[in-house]
């Protein structure tokens, strides 16, 4: 047998560290080891890092000023610390907060907790291609609203939301508005002025850079709680030692993505066409998500009669790494919240699967997938009862005609 | 995703018994689509004998549910009706080398497809299945939610 080829498309899971920011991030991990917080040499420099690393990011999202971009430890502490730090401080002009049926959990299950201690949420429903109306936002906004968050672009079937439209709303209104852009930064542009945006969430090991690391921008002049009360960090607003080479290698893998975007996205672009053009002729396959307005490496898909897991495994077994939102592959026995709220009912929901490139991949990668899918779908769909009760009502049909 | 035993990858991949048996004289199917697990299995069993002398199952769900149906027509495959109606969960596990935790109820969808097959045995010829296979779980009411799912 030959040996094993591996594909990986789930980029929308976590990336491979770029070449560019393990380099720059290792004098970090070695000699430069001083706590930024000394006055010592060792702590100038990396001091010096995060600061260069912030006005490398402030750059890349177009922030005012490189003090608007705030360290954090993950994607999911920046939507907390958004929620929780606005819920707070706002808590005596209202308790009402406005955002999507598709947030990430981060957002769903700090929402939940936001609940528990007396705030009301309003979660915007979707249309069958996962799109935000901001009419609808507009709609909902009440004279307790403190707070608008509308994901930028969905995780799971990559539609990209209206967030200038939705900004300009929320600064009519003179409501804080956050958006999650951590599926959306590095791969979309991201201007955070043009946006209309003040709080936005950006995770570090989504664009190449290293796990273990976020971005909360916070525009000038707002005011939130902190999550993590500690030390000076963070303009005292974020306690713990500073994650510098994690902070460097953010900044410059972040900055290489701003850079190579156009070739990136149309290179990237080019491999899910294909996937999906590819995947669709597959009868009884649809594509999820706004079929235009998407990311650019999100190839996701619902494949009726069988369950995603299954699917999953058979890629797997073949070297294709991949992601589902249907129930089994996590251990509820409930599919995504996302694919509900597109409207899709549970047993098509459960054929979820989700391919997701980056400009690693190759077109050679899309011919394989596109070789190797078929057979999978066909080989479950056999196995499945479900195909079975189908092909003998189709059969039954064609005689009635 | 799941940590599968080797066994259960192998019984998913190579799937045994998988297909239909068009002259079958027991059918038997449970689950729901909603739930996202639906188990059919179709037996010949000899009527002198009672030995199940075929089965094939066809099974819409993930990884878990095609091992221990493929591993549940295997166990029962060749052996009389008492035989195969003392068929536990627990042993579809065993010989699985081990489910993981949340992928236990498959092994109980295949205990239960075994036993609704052989009550339509049974009720096809005219006999009352309850007091000899007991009385079988429904699962079309089952509720299934058991808190949402995470994709990153």
């Amino acid at each position: 047998m030959s040996e094993k080829r591996i594909i990986y498309a789930d980029n929308a899971a976590t990336t491979p560290l770029k070449k560019v920011a393990l380099d720059a991030m290792m004098p970090y991990l070695t000699e430069q080891f001083g706590n930024p917080s000394g006055i010592y040499s060792y702590s100038k420099n990396a001091k010096n890092a995060i600061d260069e690393s912030r006005a490398k990011i402030a750059n890349a999202i177009n922030a005012a000023e490189p003090s608007e971009i705030l360290f954090t430890g993950s994607g999911s502490e920046g939507d907390n610390w958004a929620f929780k730090g606005i819920a707070d401080i706002k808590k005596n002009k209202g308790k009402h907060i406005i955002t999507s049926a598709i947030e990430h959990h981060a957002i769903i299950h700090t929402c939940d907790w936001l609940k528990t201690k007396g705030y009301d949420i309003t979660y915007i429903p979707v249309d069958k291609y996962g799109r935000v109306d901001p009419k609808d936002v507009e709609a909902a906004i009440r004279s307790d609203t403190i707070l608008i968050s509308i994901i930028m672009a969905n995780n799971e079937i990559g539609t990209i939301e209206p967030i200038a439209e939705i900004g300009i709303i929320a600064k009519t209104h003179k409501i804080l508005f956050h958006t999650d852009a951590v599926q959306a930064a590095g791969h979309i542009p991201i201007d955070v002025q043009a946006l209309n945006v003040d709080l936005l969430t950006i995770s570090g090991h989504k664009f190449g850079g290293p796990k273990g690391i976020g971005v909360l921008y916070i525009k000038k002049g707002i005011r939130l709680t902190p999550l993590i009360h500690g030390g000076q960090q963070e303009r005292n607003m974020r306690g713990g030692t500073e994650n510098v080479a994690g902070i460097v290698g953010l900044a410059v893998a972040l900055e290489d993505s701003v850079k190579h975007m156009q070739e990136n996205t149309i290179k990237i672009r080019t491999i899910s066409k294909k996937v999906i053009t590819g995947l669709l002729k597959i009868p009884y396959t649809q594509l999820t998500g706004d079929p235009i307005n998407r990311l650019p490496g999100t190839a996701s898909f619902t494949f009726n009669f069988i369950e995603g897991e299954s699917i999953m495994l058979m890629l797997n077994l073949n070297g294709i790494c991949a992601s589902s939102g249907s129930a089994c592959s996590s251990g509820s026995l409930d599919p995504s919240h996302v694919l509900m709220a597109i409207g899709l009912p549970h047993e098509i929901a459960h054929g979820s699967v989700r391919l997701t490139f980056n400009e690693q991949n190759t077109e050679a990668d899309a011919d394989y997938i596109i070789e190797k899918i078929p057979t999978i779908i066909d080989k479950l769909r056999e196995m499945s009862p479900v195909w079975e009760d189908h092909l003998k009502e189709s059969k039954k049909k064609i005689v009635m005609v | 995703m799941m940590e599968y035993s080797d066994k259960v990858l192998d019984h998913f991949s190579n799937p045994r018994n998988v297909g239909e048996i068009p002259d079958a004289n027991a059918v038997g199917q449970v689950g729901n689509v909603v739930c996202g697990d639906i188990m059919k299995i179709y037996m010949k069993i000899n009527d002198e004998t009672e030995i199940i002398e075929n089965i094939k199952f066809k099974t819409f769900g993930c990884g878990a549910a095609i091992a221990t149906s493929s591993m549940a027509t295997e166990l029962v495959k060749g052996k009389s009706i008492k035989d195969a109606l003392a068929l536990t969960n627990k042993a579809v596990i065993e010989a699985l080398e081990g489910l993981p935790p949340v992928k236990i109820h498959c092994s109980i969808l295949a205990e239960d497809a075994i036993k609704k097959c052989l009550s339509d045995y049974y009720i096809r010829k005219g006999v009352d299945p309850v007091p000899i296979v007991g009385e079988l779980k429904s699962h079309d009411d089952e509720v299934c939610s058991n808190g949402p799912l995470h994709i990153h």
